[in-house]
């Protein structure tokens, strides 16, 4: 095996130096897993009472109002609870991923493995609390025996989380690569996470907003598409198919730049840590 | 025979940006850019610093290398480098192996993971297959000597067991080239005896070491080869005793000479650090003697000025004083043998009347260091235990 070591030149992914390390994924998801529910007497039961707690606040404050004033085609509290699983995905992978490279940098600082495995398995880790609170979605179907096509909820919710997925990790690329540079991140991405949640349609349904322009304007967050296509798997309620191209493209726009942003500047995160 | 490892003209350059933080904040970024927008960064006071300037140097396979040279000779920044963790600024290098860097033991390691996970948490973060942490996990854990704790989190460890059970992982990387920091022995003298004999089996078993350390004796007992780095250039390359003898030959701040012409009542024009025979040295050994001769200037028919010096070690303490009274325009002071301990010293020089007047003072006019081959604390200097400045002047009875 002969390699080089020389000054960063072309833009490149990495794809087989990241399958060369693919056991660190695991490892580092694993300990991040085990770490944060450490000492905890409910244990991964957080995981499933977060957002159960999250949709029974939602559906006592806003339920009735929003039930009221628009046609929903299901309960409020699986409306919310559709877009809060999606949501946490993001909110917690985004702040986990943002974070990382501060968090792990006395990793960085002595030891060389492909970067981007710590913001990825920031996500995984994410991921990993999805799967448990999608325990509790199934339940909640079940008990309000909402009639849903198996096919269509088997294509469009894995699409749903794919998206997340893509927004998640892009964004929280490009912020780790920020924030190891810029510590004013560090405060910044709590603000932000509690700002688009208020922008996405997670706890209300975007046929609230009449005005066209404001709509474009919210559908450029790329969380936007994967919150509608979530609920869309459920009831088929028809999707605006332009506000979901525009949410679409901005999540991949976002891949990319977070992405090649934090390739181009990671070779320095060292020197900066 | 191909070399296993090519160093071909590698520098680094950092900026060295006087007065900013070692971190940006955004608002520094935008107020400099709205400040001046047309400099690519405010201040513009940057200087470039080579920390390694172009370097070249071959190392064949089964080769342990000793890179010695003081502090800010750039040993560091090159094994970073080496282990990928910040590029080169130019230059390459061919590696013909898989490369293991221990830059600090225990890399990794989560105080709220228990002895088992950490073991496989921070063997793959230095890149071990989990097959191998399998295979070698019981060998490990047996080294370390944990057994009845290997399920308790870390956190409940002493920070001796942490020690050893990180030196354990990284004994057992089976990588072709290793790289390591002053990191080896650990714990007590009974492990670092253990430490020892595993490094000896590592660099007799046929595969490449670097090693970086102030430990002579260390360096000496493990490496064949030297690499002698100063001010980011290789200044030698030679067998590791070669090496040594050059390294503690070398003149680096051995003189201060006094290029201002100042007319004071007394003025310093010289200052050296010389051995017994007046050869010009800034590292000696613990058994050596260390003459320093200062030459003054006496301009007037001067009385009841005094010379004060005052060596003090890395930390800035004062480690002694001597004072005697200015007669000669050439006074010589000699430390006694055996009385510093191993590291690094400054000499700081007062020209006074005591509590009365001032007629000079130089801060760290000159830099020396000791070093310690044979003495009864030098297993310390390998595990950073600070003994003290100097060897006691006692007796147990």
């Amino acid at each position: 095996m002969e390699y080089e070591i020389r000054p960063k030149e072309k833009l490149n992914l990495g794809i087989a130096e990241l399958w060369q390390y693919r056991e660190l994924f695991y490892f580092f998801t694993w300990r991040d897993i085990k770490v944060k529910y450490k000492q905890t007497v409910l244990g991964f039961l957080w995981a499933i009472l977060q957002p159960l707690i999250m949709t029974m606040l939602f559906s006592f404050s806003l339920g009735k109002i929003i039930s009221n004033n628009t046609q929903l085609n299901m309960p409020y509290p699986l409306f919310a609870l559709s877009g809060l699983i999606v949501w946490n995905i993001f909110s917690s992978g985004l702040s986990g991923a943002g974070n990382s490279m501060v968090t792990n940098s006395n990793i960085i600082k002595k030891i060389y493995f492909p970067r981007l495995i710590i913001p990825i398995s920031a996500v995984l880790v994410s991921l990993f609390d999805f799967i448990m609170a999608f325990i509790i979605f199934i339940g909640m179907l079940i008990y309000y025996q909402t009639d849903i096509h198996i096919l269509n909820f088997i294509i469009f919710f894995p699409l749903s989380i794919l998206i997340t997925c893509i927004s998640t990790f892009g964004l929280g690329c490009w912020l780790a690569a920020l924030n190891i540079k810029y510590r004013d991140f560090r405060y910044i991405i709590p603000f932000m996470i509690q700002g688009l949640l208020f922008l996405t349609p997670v706890i209300y349904p975007l046929s609230l907003i009449s005005n066209l322009k404001i709509k474009y304007l919210l559908a450029l967050n790329p969380m936007y598409s994967a919150v509608e296509l979530s609920r869309y798997a459920v009831t088929t309620k028809p999707l605006d198919s332009n506000l979901m191209l525009v949410s679409v493209l901005s999540a991949i726009l976002f891949f990319i730049i977070g992405v090649f942003y934090f390739r181009k500047t990671e070779a320095y995160f060292a020197d900066l840590a | 025979m191909k070399p296993i490892l090519e160093i071909q003209n590698i520098s680094k350059k950092f900026r060295i940006q006087h007065e900013t933080q070692p971190y940006l904040s955004l608002r520094d970024s935008i107020i400099n850019t709205i400040k001046s927008p047309f400099q690519k960064t405010a201040g513009s006071k940057d200087e470039d610093f080579y920390a390694l300037n172009n370097i070249s140097f071959n190392i064949m396979p089964g080769e342990s290398v000793g890179i010695i040279g003081k502090n800010g000779a750039g040993k560091s920044t090159l094994l970073k480098i080496l282990s990928k963790i910040t590029p080169p600024s130019s230059g390459k290098i061919i590696s013909r192996g898989r490369i293991a860097s221990l830059l600090e033991v225990g890399t990794g390691f989560h105080p709220e993971l228990s002895g088992r996970e950490n073991i496989f948490m921070n063997g793959s973060i230095l890149g071990m297959r989990k097959k191998e942490i399998l295979k070698n996990f019981d060998a490990i854990v047996d080294f370390a000597g944990v057994e009845k704790f290997i399920d308790t989190p870390l956190k409940h460890y002493s920070s001796g067991m942490q020690l050893r059970l990180a030196f354990a992982v990284a004994a057992f990387l089976e990588n072709e080239i290793l790289i390591i920091d002053e990191v080896l022995a650990v714990g007590d003298a009974e492990f670092q005896k253990k430490c020892m004999g595993k490094m000896e089996d590592v660099t007799h078993s046929g595969r490449t070491v670097l090693f970086v350390s102030h430990n002579m004796g260390i360096v000496t007992q493990l490496c064949s080869k030297g690499i002698y780095l100063e001010r980011g250039i290789v200044k030698k390359e030679d067998s590791i005793s070669n090496i040594i003898a050059q390294y503690l030959h070398s003149e680096d701040n051995a003189s201060f000479i006094n290029e201002t012409k100042t007319q004071q009542k007394i003025d310093l024009l010289k200052v050296q650090t010389t051995n017994n025979n007046t050869e010009l040295k800034s590292t000696f050994k613990v058994d050596e003697e260390i003459y320093i001769p200062f030459k003054l200037r006496i301009n007037a028919n001067n009385s009841g000025y005094s010379l004060m010096i005052t060596i003090t070690n890395l930390l800035k303490s004062p480690v002694f004083s001597a004072e005697t009274i200015i007669d000669n325009e050439d006074i010589v002071l000699k430390i006694n043998k055996h009385f510093l301990t191993e590291g690094q010293y400054n000499l700081s020089l007062r020209i006074h009347i005591p509590n009365k007047e001032l007629v000079h003072h130089y801060e760290d006019l000159l830099t020396f260091s000791i070093i310690d081959l044979q003495s009864d604390f030098m297993i310390y200097n390998v595990n950073n235990y600070f003994y003290g400045s100097v060897f006691g002047n006692y007796e147990w009875l």
